[in-house]
């Protein structure tokens, strides 16, 4: 049997964030208009394979996925062993701007689920000028605790365990199975209190609704793509923040659910290539 | 329809497996029925009906008829086809000692949703 590669390429990049220095793991695939993929809290980079493996997208974009510091292939800082791990939006503000300069993007196509797809939010309205288009997906500007999150971050609860069930219901009905175990996985691959961690920026600090209708489209463009089972950020929470924004164009994906790129990536495909048509034309 | 989950759950070898190490019994109110489902090692041992005098059990989940029928379809609608949605929209209620619901979570769910199949299919 011989073996096949894919076309994914991966890197260490270190850099100083937040005055701290980090090993960072990016990959990438493809050529063009840079795309800049933000994955789930407690997940990673992985996420984005769907795209990084489809000619269509390649063909005419640079897919780049980095794992968040602590997440996937990157490490936690040193001296973490001591610390209890805590996103917060200037945190994960800093994260992406930074990585993108260091890869010397010019204005990339940021595109961010869930967590990623609030900090889009974020971007849209504090760095417009730094993007050529936000692409957010599963975002809202707030999702209130519904479970006890202290559960995720316990000796006696195994954390792989409790943070594959507490996702598994996000995932959408149609997703073919493959793909839905391996997104699954990445979440019981995550550290200690990891994903704890980044709801803190979900939950709590990363609360943008008294905001999020001061975002101007004309600065830069924004799409926001939700799927129909996503009972975290619900089509209408979705919807409603798209109704807040002038000039954002939202989209409401039958069938999928939280992790519309991993657990489906075909059908994500249908709906994100006109997006990037769309783009690519203005 | 409830009296079958022993033998739809003792069936999957998977789901026994996963469970080994798990021995609780709690309690299943839908509307106001209520039943006492025993588990050992895995294993459902006994799926007893209400009323009870006196039930023991590590906790409860609670939910009305009509949620858990929409759980139960083939193809539950958007909001209602996992535990932790019933929960999020309040229509659901997870009470008592949850480490043991926590901690073996995955379980819980897909034992729950064995009754899937005989629901409505729209």
């Amino acid at each position: 049997m011989s073996a096949r590669f894919e076309p994914i390429t991966g890197r260490y990049m270190h850099l100083d964030l937040f005055g701290r220095p980090h090993r960072i793991y990016v990959e990438e695939a493809g050529e063009g208009t840079p795309l800049l993929c933000l994955h789930t809290a407690g997940s990673d980079g992985r996420q984005y394979r769907g795209l990084m493996n489809d000619g269509r997208v390649t063909a005419t974009h640079r897919v780049i996925a980095f794992d968040m510091p602590w997440h996937g292939k990157s490490s936690p800082p040193a001296g973490w062993h001591d610390e209890e791990y805590q996103l917060t939006s200037a945190q994960y503000t800093t994260m992406v701007l930074e990585i993108s300069a260091a890869l010397g993007l010019d204005r990339p196509i940021l595109i961010g689920c869930s967590i990623g797809g609030r900090i889009a939010l974020h971007l849209a309205l504090e760095h417009p000028e730094s993007f050529r288009a936000i692409i957010g997906l599963q975002a809202g500007a707030h999702v209130d605790p519904y479970y006890d999150l202290n559960f995720l971050h316990r000796s006696d609860v195994h954390g792989g365990e409790v943070c594959g069930a507490i996702v598994s219901g996000l995932v959408g009905p149609d997703a073919p199975d493959s793909e839905r175990w391996e997104t699954l996985w990445h979440y019981m691959q995550g550290g200690p209190g990891v994903f704890k961690g980044d709801l803190y920026f979900y939950k709590v600090d990363g609360d943008i609704r008294d905001r999020v209708a001061r975002i101007d489209t004309r600065r830069c463009p924004l799409f926001l793509l939700s799927g129909e089972y996503d009972y975290s950020c619900t089509p209408e929470e979705t919807l409603a923040v798209a109704r807040s924004i002038p000039g954002c164009e939202v989209t409401i994906m039958k069938g999928l659910g939280h992790f519309p790129m991993s657990e489906d990536p075909q059908a994500f495909l249908t709906h994100l290539l006109p997006v990037l048509g769309k783009i690519g034309r203005n | 329809m409830i009296e079958t989950l022993q033998q739809r759950v003792n069936d999957d070898h998977g789901l026994i497996r996963r469970g080994r190490y798990l021995t609780t019994t709690f309690l299943l109110e839908i509307g106001a029925t209520s039943w006492l489902i025993s588990i050992f090692e895995g294993r459902i041992v006994s799926v007893t009906r209400g009323p009870f005098v006196m039930p023991s059990s590590a906790f409860a989940l609670r939910a009305s008829e009509e949620e858990w029928k929409k759980f139960w379809r083939k193809r539950p609608p958007p909001g209602s086809n996992d535990l932790l949605a019933l929960i999020k929209r309040r229509a659901l209620k997870a009470e008592g000692d949850l480490h043991v619901f926590m901690s073996h979570l995955r379980y819980f769910k897909e034992a729950l949703a064995k009754l899937r199949s005989q629901g409505d299919a729209a």
